[in-house]
């Protein structure tokens, strides 16, 4: 069974690969949507380093809604889905591992990204592990939520607004814990309980959403 | 004698049940708000601080009150369909909807309208009033969800799974903001309970909330009829209906 | 709560604009509730003709 989820791993990054362009796209929107906002609130350093962290991860939320839509659909339109619903391995370990690929395209590149975009606000040095770390156990978080709404719009005509309305909310308490971690780490308080609440959202949400996604899957195929 | 549990579980029989709830529920409805209003206008007395501002709370909380209470009826009724497979569940999910969206709405026009002359904005970034708005998105997108799939089986159950992470996150939601909210709570200014209320108050505010909760049986009773009657449109009883209806 | 008079049941203390803008949107929203769940049956029944 893990040489099954290996096989699905593999090839939904093969296939990512093949199509970078998608990929580099939800980096660039990334790196674009933290740069206007300066130009629409003012160069002020001061002004800029306290909405640093919110303004990165208000942008992570919006990159990642971008990158939602392909995690079900390219498969969905010709017919592997299907394939992968009447399989052997269990849709909910075929669906993580779904997940997973779809986050080390297109949640990985932006925690890694993070830390040059917080200099860019002139983030203080001591902040930007937090602000990874942040975004490294948050990240997977918004690919699991996502993939829920995801499955649900499957096929849908104006799936992707539609995906944004039905996510967005759900996203906020990461937004929140997430966003958080930095700024009490920046006011001395330490970002140790936002980090450990953004692990147990990683690990609630890694143990429910697969099946919440699968389940929606099934709905959204019959 | 035994019971048949499952008398009113199909829509030809629940119907006109719900025609009958829905007039009583309405009637109770309409008597409770008067009772409430008037122990709230006539009986209560100016608050000390507020003055006379504070008697938006008997909308505003029983509003409130609603709008959560029908969120988690909505989600139970959708998860019964989904676990059971009953149409008509799933009907009274999305009957749940609007009427639960109102309220949300209402509780945060009227705590805005309160807001605004105790803290001097039309909008506070407190914990509550922020978690409704939130709540109101999450109505919206079940409403929304359901409107763009044609097939009524699948937006049950599509909207069920989205009522049931909806429910799930809820509490994670409030608390989220509530801290987020205490962390700065320099910026904003918190939105106190109204300080020890008099009897009289709570009151007309508690005869107020059952006012709005049999308003919302009745309101939800009528539209689930309507689902019915839109979605069974081919069944006999609904063409019998339609011929001696008036 | 002896009011006096219409007008100070009217003026609510300085912040009538407050209480009768929540009590009014809230009449009317609820208003329209019932309306629209009026129009709708009717013409759910209309389609079944």
């Amino acid at each position: 069974m893990l040489a099954a989820l290996r096989c699905v791993i593999a090839r939904d990054l093969r296939l990512a690969a093949r199509r970078s362009s998608d990929v580099l796209t939800v980096v660039l929107f990334f790196v674009i949507v933290v740069s206007l906002f300066p130009l629409g609130i003012g160069p002020e350093p001061q002004l800029l380093r306290t909405v640093a962290p919110g303004v990165l991860w208000v942008a992570a939320l919006l990159a990642s809604m971008l990158a939602l839509g392909r995690v079900f659909a390219a498969d969905h339109a010709d017919g592997t889905l299907e394939q992968m619903m009447l399989g052997a391995t269990p849709l909910g370990l075929v669906v993580a591992a779904k997940i997973f690929a779809h986050w080390l395209v297109s949640g990985l590149p932006l925690v890694l990204i993070s830390p040059v975009l917080a200099l860019q606000f002139d983030v203080p040095r001591e902040l930007l592990g937090v602000v990874v770390l942040s975004f490294a156990l948050g990240t997977p978080v918004l690919s699991l939520i996502g993939a829920i709404g995801a499955a649900l719009t499957l096929g849908l005509r104006g799936a992707g607004a539609l995906l944004s309305l039905l996510v967005l909310p759900l996203y906020v308490p990461v937004l929140i814990i997430g966003a958080g971690a930095a700024e009490a780490a920046a006011s001395g308080l330490g970002g140790n309980a936002q980090l450990l609440l953004l692990g147990a959202l990683l690990i609630f949400a890694g143990a429910f959403a697969p099946w919440a996604a699968a389940v929606a899957l099934r709905i959204s195929v019959e | 004698m035994s019971i048949n549990w499952f008398k009113y579980s199909s829509p030809q029989t629940f119907f006109p049940l719900a025609g009958k709830l829905a007039l009583g529920f309405g009637t109770l409805a309409l008597v409770a708000c008067a009772v409430g209003l008037y122990l709230g206008f006539f009986v209560a007395p100016t608050d000390a601080q507020q003055g006379e501002s504070y008697r938006i709370i008997f909308i505003h909380v029983p509003a409130a009150w609603m709008s959560m209470f029908l969120y988690v009826v909505m989600a139970f009724w959708a998860g019964m369909g989904l676990a059971f497979n009953t149409r008509l569940s799933g009907m009274m999910a999305s009957a749940i909807a609007p009427t639960g969206a109102l309220f949300t709405f209402i509780a945060l026009w009227t705590g805005s309208f309160w807001g605004k002359p105790t803290w001097g904005t039309w909008w506070v970034w407190d914990a509550r009033l922020t978690s409704e708005l939130i709540l109101l998105f999450l109505y919206f997108g079940f409403m929304a969800l359901q409107a763009a799939i044609d097939d009524p089986r699948r937006a049950d159950k599509a909207g069920a799974v989205l009522a049931l992470v909806g429910v799930v996150n809820v509490p994670i939601i409030y608390f989220s903001v509530k801290w987020w909210n205490t962390l700065h709570q320099g910026a904003s200014v918190n939105l106190t309970k109204a300080p020890s209320m008099a009897a009289t108050m709570l009151a007309g505010m508690l005869i107020m909330a059952f006012g709005f909760w049999f308003y919302s049986i009745a309101a939800v009773l009528l539209r689930a009829r309507c689902i019915m009657l839109e979605r069974e449109r081919a069944s006999d009883w609904a063409a019998q209906y339609a011929r001696t209806a008036a | 709560m002896n009011w006096g008079s219409l007008d100070n049941f009217l003026a609510m203390g300085g912040y009538g604009l407050y209480v009768w803008g929540s009590y009014a949107v809230t009449f009317a929203l609820i208003v329209t509730e019932l309306v629209l769940l009026v129009l709708r049956k009717r013409n759910a029944v209309g389609r079944i003709r």
